[in-house]
């Protein structure tokens, strides 16, 4: 994958550089606003990291820029500032997605990756599969091994979340914000316990799992 | 009409009117009063110098011829229109002449002047048609007199009728109740029309300061432009609120500022963590990591929320409030909380009766909500047989009450208002993680949205509310 983060810390900027290397992805650096908006109009980037405050020119104004101009480029917003309205403005000028610094890298990786899937979306899918599991979108019905699961309604959404998702690291953050539609920080493991919950109604009668806990950032769904 | 009435009622502007119109009252009747009295004095001062002449003319006709020509004179004029009051006595007091047809004795017995009522016959008086009436018989009139003694004893009175000044008297008393009544009617038209001016304007001053306490720092007091006390006053309030507001500005931008510039070095320092994480893979160096990763989060959070709050205080904007559903959101985070509260042996429960709609902003009510129930479960957690919490929120009278009461330990009365202070965390809290920052984010929160957060419940048992003004919604 392609990436271009536009970010004027250098040290941020450096390290991100290298951490996208190491997870087998080329991303170039643009320094501030206005090299930033001239490198991502090319288009031949897969996604784009910017983050809001920019020398020279703006974030949110370089996204809504590309955005006028027809480039639809996935955008991820980064920024110290986070708040509700922040988040909000973010994403109206144009944003996917956006994060608040400080971030754990394994979350931005998640992230941009989930992004860059998004161009080829399964949305369209009305069956997903992941090995012997099965859900249809239509039916509301979760089958393993041709034998039916019963799930409440939120763990039908989470599960649907993590198939569409099926071998991309998802985050806690990522289940909280497009499971529950909530942006906070749910500080304890409430999200964990809904993923064991899960976990034993697809698992407990299986031999092979496939949930699995991505130590240090996640899960991922994966045969 | 009869409610606007009754608030004019308590405008100073009315108050003012009628301290004035009773004032002026005061005064006017002083006044009239005054005036009448001193033209009844002159006008009886000039009745008792006619009588005098009168007096005086009779004596000369006496000195002239004796008794029977005053007879004969008092006779011709007591016929002639307006005529004097007349009487003749004799020392012993039987009348010899005149046109009073009755006297009680002692009157002619007192030299000098007496006013009282008469009876006497009236000639060549014109009714209102000019036709002649020969001799009224009207009750007694008040009149004048004056009685003197005659050089041989004889006794004259001679009076004057004082229905003239008496009639006066009514004019004045007309004049002064009508006079009243145009002043009373004028009060009013003035006090209705300067009272309802001056309410206008106090109430669209204090709809415009309203606005701005609701955390709208832009918003201005009106001006009419009339240069006049109140204008003075909105326009000293005005600069008031925007040098308030230049301060808000740059405390803000302080913030903004803080939050980047402490931001990106704590991204720096988990990034560090995290990257040699990945690397090192000695036991003791990896948790040594992990819990720095861990306390930066915590610092991140406690950083974020103290950020927060400020902005929530200091009037966050409006903008991002939308109509959202209280009773969705508790069924939302309950529903996120049951399985972590199972997991520790607390029954999770929620009641929350249809829509509870209001305007607001369903992340932050969110988080609060979320907030006050993870501290409801860690301290109930373990807390007698059954621990529960259980989150409730209805409709009582104007307000929508959202309630998360547990089972846990409770904080004594005296100590609940210091709860939700900033870092305040109460001496048995101290054992437990937290920011504690949760209560005092929750208060900002309800503060934003025009509500309160009131602790209450019996120890042990905590009940913590979150009251939301109902607003215009009253959908029962």
């Amino acid at each position: 994958m392609k990436l271009l983060v536009i970010e004027d810390d250098r040290e941020a900027a450096e390290y991100l550089e290298k951490a996208f290397d190491e997870a087998g992805h080329l991303a170039h650096i643009a320094a501030d606003g206005e090299t930033g908006y001239t490198l991502a109009s090319s288009g031949e980037y897969d996604v784009l990291v910017v983050d809001r405050m920019l020398p020279r020119r703006d974030g949110l104004s370089v996204v809504a820029g590309l955005r006028a101009r027809g480039n639809d480029t996935p955008v991820l917003i980064l920024s110290a500032l986070g708040e509700v309205d922040d988040r909000v403005t973010g994403l109206r000028a144009g944003g996917d997605d956006y994060l608040t610094k400080p971030y754990a890298f394994s979350e931005l990786l998640a992230r941009v990756e989930v992004l860059k899937k998004r161009g080829g979306s399964k949305d369209v899918e009305t069956v997903y599969r992941v090995g012997d599991l099965e859900l249809d979108r239509l039916s509301h019905s979760v089958k393993r091994a041709g034998k039916e699961i019963t799930l409440q309604p939120r763990e039908f959404r989470l599960l649907e979340y993590l198939m569409r998702h099926a071998g991309q690291v998802v985050t806690r953050t990522m289940l909280l914000e497009n499971v529950w539609d909530y942006h906070f920080d749910p500080q304890t493991n409430v999200i964990d316990v809904h993923i064991s919950r899960l976990r034993s109604k697809i698992e407990k009668e299986f031999d092979t799992p496939v949930l699995h806990t991505v130590r240090g950032a996640g899960y991922m769904l994966k045969a | 009409m009869l409610g606007s009435i009754s608030a004019l009622m308590k405008t100073t502007a009315a108050r003012l009117s009628a301290l004035y119109l009773l004032l002026f009252a005061i005064c006017a009747v002083g006044l009239v009063f005054y005036m009448g009295s001193l033209t009844m004095r002159m006008l009886t001062g000039q009745i008792q110098e006619t009588v005098s002449e009168e007096v005086l003319s009779l004596g000369r006709a006496y000195q002239r011829g004796g008794l029977t020509t005053l007879v004969r004179v008092v006779e011709s004029r007591s016929r002639q229109p307006g005529a004097y009051l007349y009487i003749i006595a004799d020392p012993t007091g039987r009348i010899l002449g005149g046109n009073v047809r009755s006297l009680e004795p002692q009157v002619l017995a007192a030299e000098g002047w007496t006013e009282r009522p008469f009876s006497y016959e009236r000639y060549g008086e014109t009714d209102a048609r000019g036709a002649e009436v020969p001799s009224a018989r009207e009750g007694p009139h008040m009149a004048m007199a004056v009685v003197v003694r005659l050089p041989n004893q004889m006794i004259l009175l001679v009076g004057r009728d004082l229905g003239e000044p008496e009639r006066f008297g009514n004019v004045i008393r007309r004049a002064l109740i009508v006079a009243f009544g145009m002043m009373g009617l004028g009060a009013l038209v003035i006090w209705f029309l300067v009272g309802r001016r001056a309410l206008k304007r106090i109430d669209n001053i204090s709809d415009a300061s309203r606005r701005i306490m609701g955390g709208d720092l832009s918003g201005r007091l009106p001006v009419a432009g009339a240069g006049d006390e109140f204008d003075r006053l909105s326009q000293n309030l005005n600069e008031m609120l925007a040098r308030i507001g230049a301060l808000n500005e740059g405390l803000k931008q302080v913030s903004d500022n803080i939050a980047h510039d402490l931001k990106t070095p704590l991204t720096r320092l988990r990034n560090r963590a995290e990257a040699a994480l990945a690397k090192d893979n000695a036991p003791q160096h990896r948790a040594a990591l992990e819990a720095t990763i861990a306390e930066s989060d915590q610092l991140i959070r406690t950083f974020n929320a103290i950020l927060m709050i400020s902005r929530l205080e200091s009037g966050y904007s409006a903008e991002h409030t939308a109509s959202i559903d209280l009773a969705a959101i508790v069924a939302d985070v309950v529903e996120l909380y049951e399985p972590a509260a199972d997991e520790v042996g607390v029954a999770l429960s929620a009641a929350a009766p249809g829509e509870l709609t209001i305007t607001g902003n369903r992340e932050l009510i969110g988080q609060s909500l979320s907030n006050v129930v993870d501290n409801a479960i860690k301290y109930s957690a373990g807390s007698g047989e059954t621990p529960k919490v259980r989150v409730t929120a209805a409709r009582r009278g104007g307000e929508i009450v959202v309630s998360v009461c547990d089972t846990g330990p409770g904080i004594p009365e005296e100590e609940r208002g210091r709860a939700t202070e900033r870092f305040v965390r109460l001496e048995q809290s101290r054992s437990q993680p937290g920011s504690g920052l949760g209560l005092s984010l929750a208060k900002a929160v309800m503060t934003f949205h025009g509500g309160r957060l009131e602790l209450s419940g019996e120890n042990p048992g905590l009940c913590v509310s979150m009251i939301f003004p109902a607003g215009d919604s009253p959908n029962p």
